[in-house]
């Protein structure tokens, strides 16, 4: 019998997709990151989101309570800095400021929410969003369902261990991988552009 | 938590949505306001999906207005109609189990005494009567008799309001409801008496007929039990909807059945409680 490695990769994957953990997909070391399940090199992770972000017609940063609110220090400028890869890549912003369930009112337009990130999607029709600073159990829910219930690539720039229920997901994101993965926009959209 | 922290990061600023920047900017957070102070600020819970007329929504508004440190609150709820009303309150809480709200409320009470040894944390066990008194008795009490310092407020709307309306043990006796059609065969429970029986140190049952005594035992209850031990409130919130009268006639309710004696206001503080709030209630302006 073979067995094929679970692949995280575009949904609709339907209702209840499994968590990509229990399908055997770990998570990468420090200096590496994931690709759709399979672990690779960081730098060859950060080309694809690079490309990926350049290459979607509607992208999207969802910064979670860890960037929103300046709860320490060194918080602000880390804030500063994904404002500017989201404004260097032509992404929009809506933020996560917390948690709370907040049935049945949500303004999809203006915030999205872990317990139905689904909606913020369809109503905007975003095709691409990257998670970052949002706590690492609502992340991974917020992921699931996304893949579950819409076709949006969902990238995780993540301060800690990284999220295999992300389609790419970097970890040990601190300000010198943010300022790597700008410098290869920056130069991605130079080769482009010329 | 420390109200410092409620600042958002000038990068995001401008793409917050409009309620979180209002709450940073006149937010109660750290201000100390009381129920006179309502209509002045940005207040904890503005929008929720209770029924039109519900004493329970009202009772809460006024309960979230005196909280004496909201930023260092922690409210613990359970299954019910207030449950409904928590995911838009703009405070940390914490949903638990039916029945369980007590049990996590002292469990989390000592962690964070654990975690923050030099500060205040206030956690407050916000639940309806048949998770209070019915389904969750048991862990009522025997935090209560643990001398567990939390405070207990039960919002009593005398039935289980969202399932469709069963009895609950704080319904009155004889009260008809769509599911308890041949009337109720026993008493309401006496949950003042148990609660001061079982170890509490400051008792009251109050209603929002009378804003201010009801933010005086709010307010009483969380400060006696950040250090002298087990709080109860009980606030009479009836339910338009199940017991069948017209949403504007709440209030009027409620001062029928505290004039036929049928819901009696009372409050019973003990002798240590009452030498620390003589100490405590210097300034408060709603006291």
């Amino acid at each position: 019998m073979s067995i094929t490695p679970y692949r995280v990769l575009v949904g609709p994957e339907g209702y209840l997709p499994p968590a990509a953990a229990s399908r055997g997909v770990l998570l990468p070391e420090k200096g590496e990151a994931l690709i759709e399940g399979a672990i690779v090199p960081e730098e060859e992770a950060m080309q694809a989101i690079a490309t990926k972000l350049l290459s979607a017609k509607n992208p999207f940063f969802f910064p979670g309570p860890q960037l929103l609110w300046d709860w320490k220090e060194g918080v602000a400028q880390k804030a500063q800095a994904v404002k500017r890869l989201a404004d260097l890549a032509g992404a929009r912003v809506i933020p996560m400021p917390d948690y709370r369930p907040k049935y049945p009112m949500i303004n999809p337009a203006v915030e999205i929410n872990p317990n139905h990130p689904n909606l913020t999607i369809w109503h905007n029709k975003i095709d691409l969003c990257v998670f970052i600073g949002v706590h690492c159990h609502y992340a991974n829910m917020a992921l699931k369902i996304i893949r579950g219930g819409t076709s949006c690539y969902t990238v995780a720039l993540c301060g800690e261990a990284g999220h295999e229920d992300a389609m790419i997901s970097l970890c040990c994101m601190g300000m010198p991988e943010l300022a790597k993965l700008t410098e290869i926009i920056r130069t991605m959209k130079g080769e482009q552009a010329a | 938590m420390s109200k410092d922290f409620l600042r958002i990061s000038p990068a995001f600023e401008d793409i917050m949505p409009a309620e979180y920047r209002e709450l940073v900017a006149s937010g109660p957070y750290g201000k100390g306001y009381g129920i006179s102070d309502l209509g002045s600020h940005k207040e904890l819970l503005e929008e929720h999906p209770l029924c039109a007329g519900c004493g329970l929504a009202l009772s809460l508004r006024l309960t979230l207005s005196v909280l004496p440190a909201p930023e260092d609150t922690v409210i613990v709820g359970s299954t019910g109609c207030s449950a409904l009303a928590f995911p838009q309150v703009a405070l940390h809480n914490i949903h638990s189990l039916f029945g369980n709200q007590n049990a996590v409320a002292a469990g989390l009470k000592r962690a964070l005494k654990l975690r923050f040894p030099d500060k205040h944390k206030d956690v407050v066990v916000v639940a309806g009567d048949g998770a209070t008194a019915d389904i969750g008795l048991d862990m009522v009490m025997q935090s209560w008799f643990r001398g567990e310092l939390i405070t207990t407020i039960m919002l009593d709307n005398e039935a289980y309001a969202n399932t469709g309306g069963q009895e609950s043990g704080m319904s009155p006796k004889g009260a008809v409801l769509n599911m308890a059609p041949k009337g109720k065969k026993f008493q309401k429970i006496n949950m003042p008496e148990l609660a001061r029986e079982a170890g509490c140190v400051y008792v009251a049952a109050v209603s929002p007929a009378n804003p201010k005594r009801l933010g005086k035992a709010i307010r009483r209850a969380i400060l006696v039990a950040r250090e002298v031990g087990p709080t109860y409130v009980q606030i009479f919130a009836p339910c338009p909807t199940n017991f069948k009268f017209k949403p504007q006639e709440t209030i009027k309710r409620i001062k029928e059945r505290e004039k036929d004696g049928t819901y009696l206001t009372r409050e019973y503080i003990s002798q240590e409680a009452q030498e620390y709030l003589a100490a405590m209630e210097g300034g408060n302006k709603d006291e």
